[in-house]
């Protein structure tokens, strides 16, 4: 085999996943910079951003809003970069690239589909027809190598560590954060820099802690070993609810926003350890942010809502069965499996992002020491007493006999359907809400002339006449 | 072998460590009212917080008296600017007093309704306000909206939705417009409800709560002692209304209760603020109900009220009542008064002079936000830096009328 067939077989392959990570984390981060201000508004009761315009002629382009993303990033280019006079000059144009690293660096690990096997796509019969065939249940395809055909993982690289990896590279974040504080030359930006560095450092633990009973049920540190073990029995949130609470909370601390955005706590620290960035350094600090958002919700997905498995569909297809009973049985082409799976992960993704910014309009923020409270005494004794009852548990259902292993199945089965019928409703509702025309009650607020219409029509503008 | 003595004495630091200085403000995100506060911290802890007032200072009573007595209405406008008509009705009480005039009950009415909506409109945007520097942002728009509410009465009633100048001496602008009893009825209702649903978003987060609770929290002695009126002295559980204890215009007629705090603390002075929209609301419904629908809203005067536009193009008399009026001024007897009203922050007082000519000799003002930012810094010394926002929020500090 030549290096170039290698190249074709293994490197194109490669590039396609980070194109398809990197594409989706960018324009997710872009996407959610309109998000979360236009979902604000909706929380709010106003309009929202919807001034940006592309004019071309007589021809105008709003799209709800969405080219303000590109308004913004135009408008990052073309500020003026200030730097204090006293600032570090190296250390404060290298704190954004900082951050900006590690958050990128994560997507490395996250599957986001079943491994596809090359050969089973699409098969050509003689006649010219193409046929999609089915792959079976478990089990990896194997390798072809006189044809040039390996299987390729959704995923980037399949660390062996995976989880570990991802740890490692969260508490990167606290570098970029410091180094802005501390070579902003501000003293604002410092304290937000320090309460960057505490903040990020406690929740660290919690983040590591909080999984250790999962790691424990699942038996894995790889990432996508663990989506196909709740492919196989139960979503994570149902064998983990608590770790779930709790990692979705550290998480949230990782990314620094509202309740946890002590850091830049806008009315205390002015914009905390950012402050004195303008221009696309503060772009990249603002983008990352949102990016991280996407990250942590890539993880919460893998780890927690069942990565890209959609209940009762699995690699072979459709599967509905409860236990041994086995009501429906049908089997789907293996490349429409995989375009599903990717679709359901990155729809996930969506939500929880979405739900992340809901969060983010709803909550105040904490205050430091209630901050550090929550961590120490509330999340980490929290996930360690889940550690230990997971062990118990574990062991105990162990040696529970093959009855109880059989009941657990079907359990886990019972809440596959509940995640179904759940999905199953919102998106019907989604669909309902979306059609059904929304009804205002009239009341006007606006100006003096429509409230005079409401009463009975006491003045009138000359306009009108 | 000798253990290394290092001879250091118990609690003592390796490094010298000196308290970081900070100034907060005077153009800081959390100081609106343009207040600048310089801070000692030991990490995030306020060693020593030392409030600087007067930035916002434009020489109030000074501008007073230049103009005359009616000129200085759009000046009291800017004292509290959040509940403008407050200032409005107090200047016109303190006027009428030292004329000896009595205004027709309608006007009265009047007053207390338009009053009462601004009193609405203060408590709203404090704390809402107060929410918002939290992060919570999603509240404070909510009572914002609300606020917006009542600015478009006041924009149907007056022409304008912020300053309005509408008091006069002996009366107010106008009169009621046709429309105002079912626009504020209307309205009303929908601004409890706003109230409660963002009450509900507040009150029942947890950090929220936390946030507040015990914080800022000053004794009823200490209170008294500053010269604190209005919600935040309520807050710490004592009763002082002069609604109640000192009735102006109607107020006695009216059924209403003072809601008092217990603590003292931040969350009270919140929750008084939200107690009296609704014991507004419910002043607001009495005085609908027995204000009429038509009759004169200004003293039958010619001394101090204008006269009627169509009478000043068509006869003498009122021609030169109306020039004697806007160039001399009201005469206004020689003497000195004291008015108090309750207004959005406590008492507000006005202490004028009249030497009997059309313009003021003194007249100055008694704010009630003067009196309690002077409390701010016994407030968060030894608190954290955080508990500047909710505390400062909290007190509802207005530039305007602070720094008089």
């Amino acid at each position: 085999m030549t290096t170039s067939q290698i190249m074709i077989a293994v490197i194109v392959p490669a590039l396609v996943k980070i194109l398809v990570m990197i594409g989706f984390v960018f324009n997710v981060g872009a996407l959610l910079t309109w998000l979360d201000r236009r979902q604000g508004a909706m929380i709010q009761d106003r309009v929202g951003p919807n001034r940006a315009v592309f004019k071309l002629g007589k021809f105008e382009l709003r799209a709800a809003g969405l080219l303000h993303t590109a308004a913004d990033g135009l408008k990052f280019f073309f500020k003026e970069d200030f730097m204090p006079p006293k600032a570090d000059k190296l250390l404060f144009s290298l704190a954004p690239m900082v951050v900006m690293i590690p958050v990128l660096a994560i997507l490395a690990v996250i599957p986001f589909g079943d491994t596809v096997c090359p050969q089973s796509l699409w098969h050509v019969t003689k006649d010219g027809h193409m046929i999609f065939p089915a792959v079976t249940r478990l089990g990896v395809c194997g390798a072809d190598p006189a044809n040039n055909i390996f299987p390729i993982p959704m995923q980037i690289a399949t660390l062996n560590v995976g989880i570990l990896y991802v740890f490692a590279l969260a508490g990167q974040g606290i570098v970029g954060a410091a180094l802005a504080g501390y070579s902003s030359d501000n003293k604002f930006s410092l304290m937000g820099a320090l309460r960057a560095a505490s903040q990020m450092v406690s929740y660290e633990v919690v983040l590591g802690m909080s999984l250790i009973g999962a790691f424990m049920l699942y038996g894995t540190l790889r990432i996508d070993e663990m989506v196909r073990w709740q492919g196989e029995n139960a979503w994570g949130v149902f064998v983990q609810p608590l770790t779930f609470f709790v990692f979705f909370a550290a998480a949230v601390a990782e990314s620094k926003r509202i309740p946890f955005d002590l850091p830049e706590a806008e009315s205390e620290l002015v914009s905390g350890y950012f402050t004195e960035y303008s221009g696309m350094k503060f772009g990249m600090f603002y983008f990352a942010e949102y990016m991280e958002v996407a990250t942590s919700s890539m993880l919460l997905v893998t780890i927690f809502l069942g990565g890209w498995n959609l209940p009762f569909l699995h690699r072979d297809g459709l599967t509905i069965s409860f236990g041994t009973t086995t009501l429906v049985h049908q089997l789907l082409p293996h490349i429409w499996v995989t375009i599903f799976q990717v679709l359901t992960f990155f729809g996930k993704v969506l939500f929880l992002c979405w739900f992340q910014c809901f969060v983010r309009w709803s909550l105040p923020r904490f205050r430091y020491d209630q901050l550090m409270k929550l961590c120490w005494k509330v999340l980490l004794p929290i996930s360690l007493a889940n550690i230990f009852l997971t062990g118990i548990i574990f062991m105990a259902i162990d040696n529970a006999g093959a009855d109880v292993a059989a009941g657990l199945k079907i359990a886990a089965d019972v809440t596959q359907a509940l995640v179904a019928l759940t999905i199953t409703y919102f998106v019907l509702r989604g669909i309902i809400g979306f059609i059904r025309p929304s009804k205002h009650t009239p009341w006007v607020v606006g100006s003096s002339a429509n409230q005079a219409e409401l009463a009975g029509g006491s003045k009138e503008s000359p306009m009108q006449a | 072998m000798e253990p290394i003595d290092l001879e250091l004495e118990e609690g003592e630091l390796e490094l010298p460590s000196d308290p970081m200085h900070l100034n907060m403000g005077p153009s800081h995100p959390a100081m609106h009212g343009t207040v600048r506060i310089v801070l000692e911290l030991s990490g995030e802890t306020i060693q020593k917080a030392d409030v600087q007032i007067g930035y916002l200072h434009r020489g109030f009573e000074k501008m007073c008296e230049r103009g005359t007595w009616a000129q200085v209405f759009p000046y009291v406008d800017r004292l509290n600017y959040v509940s403008p008509m407050l200032c409005n009705v107090g200047y016109s009480l303190a006027v009428e007093k030292l004329c000896g005039l009595a205004v027709p009950e309608r006007c009265s009415w009047y007053r207390m309704i338009l009053g009462e909506l601004a009193r609405m409109s203060d408590h709203l945007t404090c704390d809402g306000a107060m929410a918002m520097e939290l992060g919570a942002f999603t509240p404070f728009l909510w009572f914002i909206k609300a606020r917006e509410m009542i600015w478009d009465i006041m924009e149907e009633e007056t022409g304008a939705r912020l300053t309005h100048s509408f008091g006069r001496i002996g009366g107010m602008a106008k009169p009621p417009s046709p429309a105002f009893k079912e626009l504020v009825r209307g309205t009303v209702p929908r601004i409890i409800a706003i109230v409660e649903e963002g009450e509900k978003m507040l009150l029942k987060n947890r950090i929220f709560v936390d946030r507040l609770e015990n914080v800022g929290t000053i004794s009823k002695e200490d209170a008294i002692s500053l010269g604190w009126t209005g919600p935040c002295l309520r807050a710490c559980g004592v009763p002082y209304d002069i609604r109640k204890l000192h009735p102006y215009m109607f107020y006695d007629q009216v059924d209403f209760d003072v809601p008092v705090g217990t603590k003292g603390d931040t969350l009270d002075r919140f929750l008084v603020r939200l107690q009296e929209i609704r014991q507004s609301a419910r002043i607001i419904d009495q005085c609908l109900a027995r204000m009429a629908d038509d009759g004169p809203v200004n003293v039958d005067d010619p001394r101090f009220v204008l006269p009627e536009k169509h009478d000043v193009y068509t006869t003498i008399e009122a021609t030169i009542q109306h020039f004697k009026l806007i160039m001399e001024g009201a005469k206004v007897p020689r003497g000195e008064v004291y008015s108090y009203t309750e207004s959005g922050n406590g008492e507000l007082g006005f202490y004028l002079v009249s030497d009997g000519t059309g313009t003021p000799y003194r007249v100055r003002i008694r704010p009630p936000s003067f009196a309690i930012t002077a409390g701010l810094g016994k407030l968060i010394t030894g608190r954290m830096i955080s508990d500047v926002v909710p505390t400062f929020g909290s007190l509802n500090m207005i530039g305007g009328e602070c720094d008089h």
